[in-house]
């Protein structure tokens, strides 16, 4: 344990010395690189000796604090995201080294190494915490590091508006967590966790609610994810990749954590977890495929990949409602490996469009085009992260995702119970999935092949190895995943048992989760990809290489004729009107021969642009009024206020 | 019994006259008259004690005649008669004074007390006087009638404090007769000031500075 302890000390304070040294010199940016790689390499040596031994491990230290001991607590749960966060906290590092290099960012270089070591620190610590103040106390840390990360440009209006509404979401969502931890130390007499599977379900309702909505909101499940989209796409690439791999995920830990101290789960809580799961999922990834802003549209799947971990979970919660052991492994399972997956497929879908954006300058999708003949790593690289998040084999998107669907099948085997709904988890997951290989069609198409629609993305450069590496090697964990799956099984077993508790628990093992011939059929398809590819590569050398893209023919074609992003989505876009409502404009084309003419299309967030701020300037308008009416300024006025209220005493003090 | 029923209605009778006149010289008369009766509550509710005339004493010159000559003064400096366009006619302020008066009655039935404070018109009449001079405060515009609607809310206060006095200790009493004596002092000077800067004693001028 002495070693996690040192671990979230180097990382969190690896900012610091940068912050002594001048302000165009990469001497800080190196120390701050090599303390938090040393503290994630200490960390995850704590993880794996923990995780070797099978014991669970445990430290406790006095603390001046009432009610609990400074405790931390390793297990396999905890486990199953903190080995993600120290792989993608030491890759964003070591690409941030020349993705924000200092002597290019004098202003907010230091500030943004600064955050990124707190954030990651304080991350740890509140996934090993085992008393709810120390857990508040690194959430709180969380929450406020990544105010600054996400307004690291904070010169940009837009940055700064997308910090404020990060702020005010993740400050209500602490409010709910700051209840539900006086309510939790009220059943269970202290401010520690209490012993797994002990609390009763009693007076939990309000508990599972406050949690539900402090928790979701940072891991934005649908209706409260309105600070995702623009946080995303604010900070930078790999403080994006940080907060979308790593930081909404410690919302799902609290779920998944908050779930497991019950010693019963009412059926609902599951219900709920699934019907939100599949709203997110769909309308995320409907979102996203509305969007022209890269970073925007990872952001989006985002909210669609929570949306499929919570479908997981809740089947998981179901499973342990109606005591199916195998429901409630092959739930959990699929949930927890899909927060590991998608930990790794987004960091490396983020620092990928983090080095288009590097070598274009622009973040609009409809500014690339042809960027793989110039950017042929990256490009790669981000074809290999498409390929995980839109869950297809050989990478490791597909072994969750699978997971989750032997999961949704299980309700067959019971046709007689009330559990035959959650089969419709399965149909959502498939359109989730289809929409998400479509939007990625979409994003690698429009971005990295055709011609290039801008003079910087024709003149666009390769990234630089220290760049690559990084993601390469999320690649290379994708890849390990996805064709050894069965290396991960004692974790997630681990996991198992320790959520599922009195209700039995179930191994995932080969009987239900033929893991191990996933993996042969992976690395047979792997094979059938590699001698394909040899065979076209070799039959298609001697063809001319300098013809346009999709040329068709035609011999004087331009990059305007290419697809665009809102061209291309249009069609699905449609389908999914009812919930989207873009915004059209122009587009008519008059006469037979007609003028120069202009389309442009614009969805905005459903929750927050069409429902939320309406709402707010409403309440603002009516407030305002009231305020006019009843502070009027009439002397008399204030005194019949004083009357209306002795009366009112009066009659509730006789009644 | 009989000697303070027919003193306090008396006071409600007053009340209506305070409501429904609009010369402010015979208003200031009428509720001095209203004080000066008040002032025989003491002695009529619990005999002839030191405490009782000691009120007595206190409300006579006080609210019977220091505090009224003040007004009257202040009222002959400003060259003010009548009260003319009150925020609510004088009709409708009777209708809501006997509405308030008729509340009060009802509602001193259901208020928690002890059972003897219920027998005669003690506690309809205390609310009814504050209520009126509440229902003053309000609807008048001329900040000496809004004096005029302090000293009635005061009054009605002081006839609880009669039912109270055997508990309420002399200090109590004393310091809320000279609160009021303060707030007169200070409304006749700012009386004074408002009539120099706007050459009017209408309040609403003062609220030009609002938001």
């Amino acid at each position: 344990m002495i070693w996690l302890v040192g671990g979230i000390l180097l990382t969190t304070l690896s900012g610091v010395p940068g912050l002594f040294f001048q302000r165009d010199s990469h001497g800080g940016e190196r120390i701050a690189c090599l303390l938090t790689l040393t503290g994630t390499a200490c960390g995850l040596f704590a993880v794996a000796t923990t995780l070797i031994s099978g014991k669970d491990a445990d430290l406790e230290l006095p603390w001046a604090m009432p009610g609990g001991t400074l405790a931390l607590h390793l297990d396999p749960i905890a486990a199953t995201f903190l080995l993600p966060l120290f792989l993608i906290v030491a890759t964003g590092v070591v690409y941030g080294l020349r993705y924000w290099p200092q002597h290019e960012n004098p202003t907010n270089g230091r500030k943004l190494r600064l955050f990124y070591g707190l954030i990651s620190g304080a991350m740890i610590l509140l996934l090993s915490a085992s008393n709810g103040i120390l857990f508040l106390m690194g959430w709180e840390v969380m929450a406020i590091a990544g105010f600054f990360l996400i307004t690291t440009e904070e010169h940009k209006e837009e940055v700064r508006r997308a910090g404020y509404i990060y702020l005010i979401a993740t400050h209500a969502g602490t409010l709910a967590l700051f209840a539900l931890f006086a309510l939790l130390s009220q059943a269970s007499g202290a401010l520690m966790f209490p012993v797994a599977h002990t609390l009763p379900t009693a007076g939990s309702t309000l508990i599972f609610l406050l949690g539900l909505f402090g928790f979701g909101m940072k891991a934005g499940l649908m209706p409260l994810h309105i600070w995702l989209p623009g946080a995303h796409a604010a900070a930078p690439s790999h403080a994006s990749a940080l907060l979308s791999g790593v930081m909404i995920k410690t919302g799902i830990y609290g779920l998944v954590r908050l779930t497991s101290l019950f010693a019963e789960i009412p059926a609902w809580w599951g219900w709920t977890l699934l019907l939100l799961g599949m709203i997110s999922g769909i309308m995320g990834v409907a979102l996203a495929l509305a969007q022209h802003d890269i970073k925007r549209l990872l952001a989006y799947h985002s909210v669609e990949n929570i949306g499929i971990i919570a479908i997981g979970l809740g089947l998981a919660l179901l499973g342990r409602s109606y005591h199916l052991p195998e429901l409630v492994a092959l739930g959990l399972a699929g949930c927890l490996l899909h927060v590991i997956n998608h930990g790794l497929f987004k960091s490396l879908l983020f620092l990928s469009a983090g080095s288009v954006i590097h070598a274009v300058g622009s973040r609009e999708i409809d500014h690339f085009g042809g960027l793989l003949k110039r950017q042929p790593w990256t490009g790669a690289l981000f074809l290999g992260g498409a390929v995980a998040i839109s869950a297809l084999p050989p990478f490791n998107g597909f072994i969750s995702e699978w997971l989750i669907y032997l999961g949704a099948f299980q309700p067959l085997k019971h046709p007689a119970s009330a559990l035959g709904m959650a089969v419709l988890a399965a149909p959502a997951l498939a359109l989730i999935g289809g929409l998400a290989l479509a939007c990625f069609v979409k994003v690698f198409g429009v971005t990295f092949l055709g011609e290039p629609r801008s003079k910087a993305a024709a003149h666009a450069h390769e990234a630089p190895k220290a760049m690559i590496a990084p993601m390469a090697l999320l690649l290379a964990a994708c890849a390990w995943i996805g064709l050894l799956p069965t290396t991960l099984l004692p974790l997630l077993n681990g996991a198992i048992a320790g959520w599922s508790g009195t209700t039995g628990s179930a191994q995932l093992a080969g009987t239900f989760a033929p893991l191990g011939w996933v993996s042969l059929a992976g690395w047979l398809l792997l094979t059938l990809l590699i001698v394909t590819g040899f065979r076209l590569h070799r039959r298609s050398r001697k063809v001319p290489r300098d013809v346009a893209t999709w040329g068709c023919g035609y011999r004087f074609p331009t990059s305007r004729m290419q697809y665009t992003a809102s061209s291309f989505a249009d069609s699905l876009v449609r389908q999914f009107n009812f919930g989207l409502w873009s915004k059209r404009h122009g587009g008519k084309v008059p006469g037979l021969f007609p003028p120069a003419a202009q389309f442009s299309s614009h969805t905005p967030d459903a929750v927050l642009d069409r429902v939320l701020f309406p709402a707010f300037r409403g309440t603002a308008r009516l407030c305002r009024y009231l305020r006019a009416r009843i502070q009027n300024g009439e002397t008399a006025c204030y005194l019949l206020y004083v009357v209306l209220t002795v009366i009112a005493l009066m009659t509730f003090l006789t009644l | 019994m009989g000697l303070t029923n027919s003193l306090l209605l008396a006071v409600l009778l007053i009340n209506f006259f305070t409501l429904g006149s609009a010369r402010l010289v015979a208003c200031i008369r009428m509720v001095a008259l209203q004080g000066a009766l008040l002032a025989l509550l003491p002695p009529a509710t619990h005999g002839l004690s030191g405490h009782a005339l000691f009120l007595a004493a206190g409300a006579l010159s006080f609210k019977g005649i220091f505090i009224p000559w003040l007004l009257l003064r202040a009222i002959r400096e400003v060259r003010i008669r009548r009260e003319v366009e009150p925020i609510i006619g004088f009709v409708p302020t009777m209708i809501l004074g006997a509405l308030t008066t008729a509340g009060a009655f009802l509602f001193a039935d259901f208020l928690p007390l002890i059972s003897e404070h219920h027998e005669g018109l003690y506690v309809p009449a205390a609310l009814a006087t504050m209520f009126a001079g509440f229902l003053l405060l309000i609807t008048r515009r001329k900040a000496i009638t809004q004096v005029l609607g302090y000293l009635m809310l005061e009054n009605g206060i002081f006839i609880i404090g009669v039912l109270l006095s055997s508990a309420l200790p002399l200090m109590v009493e004393a310091g809320v007769l000279l609160d009021l004596l303060v707030g007169v002092f200070v409304m006749g000077i700012v009386i004074n000031r408002i009539n120099r800067e706007f050459s009017t004693i209408n309040t609403e001028r003062l609220s030009a500075l609002k938001e």
